[in-house]
């Protein structure tokens, strides 16, 4: 085990907890707001397309829920099938690439 | 005279329950049931006690499924319709019917670096440490734990990683973190950080909820959680046992 890399996961974990909470809000704060004005991907490609700003908005989202749900799974991970060491860390970056490949891929569709 | 019906583990891990029968007494403990059966009914039970006053700490047994000192549990108080399950705590292997090793419990509190590094000699005047001052305080709050095995049969987290500190020792390392005369605090935030150390608490609040002094290892392990993270950059970056 090695401390400071322990260490630094958990802030990791943490402080994307702290930019999830905030995109989670915004991101529902949204849909609620778009499903009043009529839900359709008309309207939703209206938003995003070429807007800069929610292009940033859901790459951050993306990679704080990429971050901080595979750093999660290595902890279901360990406690529960009681995966530990390499094979963990192999889990959890496979996680986190995928997750942040699959909602890069969306962001992308929806802003271009 | 009424009786309770009371089951009581014997043997080791794979042992069973046993029935007794034991007489109602006015302001009866759950040690006072134990004692009973081991002088009047199996001379055979095995069972730790010292103090019968809540000092030591070495009575803590399961009472139906709970971690209690059994010496501070009335009767009245756990014994539902009559009836009581008494067993060894959790999370520990049973030498013999009520009896665990706690060698695991307190060598974790060595891996935590639970013991005190003094920086002064006999040379130095006495350390001020103002009462009032934040890690006084800090310390206070954690100070009084006596060992007895209670937060560690309750937390789940031992449960599910063997090697995970537990509530009582991270709650010893964090009244040292907060001794301003300690010497040895990068070492014990080394020994304390990761998966078998504070990062592992999910905060669920067993220890908190069951202590029987009413202390809060929950809040300690979320101090060491801080400082751990305020000192990230300076623990060892290596792989350390």
């Amino acid at each position: 085990m090695n401390p400071r890399r322990e260490a630094l996961l958990w802030v990791a974990q943490r402080a994307t907890a702290v930019v999830l909470a905030f995109c989670v809000l915004v991101h529902l704060a949204t849909i609620i707001y778009a499903v009043r004005g009529g839900l359709s991907a008309a309207e939703i490609l209206g938003r995003t397309r070429g807007s800069v700003a929610w292009a940033a908005f859901y790459v951050l989202f993306v990679v704080a829920v990429a971050i901080h749900g595979a750093i999660g799974l290595r902890a279901v991970a360990a406690e529960w099938l009681g995966l530990r060491g390499k094979s963990a860390e192999w889990l959890m970056t496979g996680v986190g690439c995928a997750l942040a490949v699959m909602g890069l891929r969306a962001v992308v569709a929806v802003f271009g | 005279m009424t009786t309770l019906r009371v089951r009581v583990w014997r043997g080791g891990r794979d042992g069973r329950f046993e029935a007794f029968e034991v007489p109602r007494g006015q302001s009866q403990t759950v040690l006072d049931v134990v004692t009973h059966i081991q002088r009047h009914l199996d001379p055979t039970l095995s069972y730790r006690f010292a103090c019968r006053v809540g000092m030591c700490g070495s009575c803590a047994m399961t009472v139906n499924g709970t971690p209690r000192w059994t010496c501070r549990t009335h009767v009245d108080k756990v014994a539902k319709g009559g009836a009581l399950e008494i067993g060894p705590l959790a999370n520990l292997p049973v030498v013999k019917d009520l009896v665990c090793d706690m060698r695991d419990f307190f060598d974790k509190w060595a891996r935590a670096r639970g013991q005190f590094s003094p920086t002064a000699t006999k040379a130095d005047d006495f350390a001020r440490v103002r009462p009032d001052s934040r890690p006084r305080l800090e310390a206070d709050a954690g100070i009084e734990c006596i060992g007895c095995g209670v937060c560690y049969a309750a937390c789940d987290v031992v449960a599910w990683n063997r090697d995970y500190l537990g509530p009582a020792a991270l709650n010893r390392a964090w009244t040292l973190v907060n001794d301003v005369r300690d010497g040895g605090q990068g070492a014990r935030l080394a020994a304390v950080a990761g998966d078998a150390g504070c990062h592992a608490c999910h905060t669920l609040m067993s220890c908190t909820e069951h202590c029987p002094k009413a202390l809060s290892p929950t809040r300690a392990i979320s101090g060491l959680k801080r400082a751990t993270a305020a000192a990230v950059l300076s623990l060892p970056g290596d792989e350390s046992p």
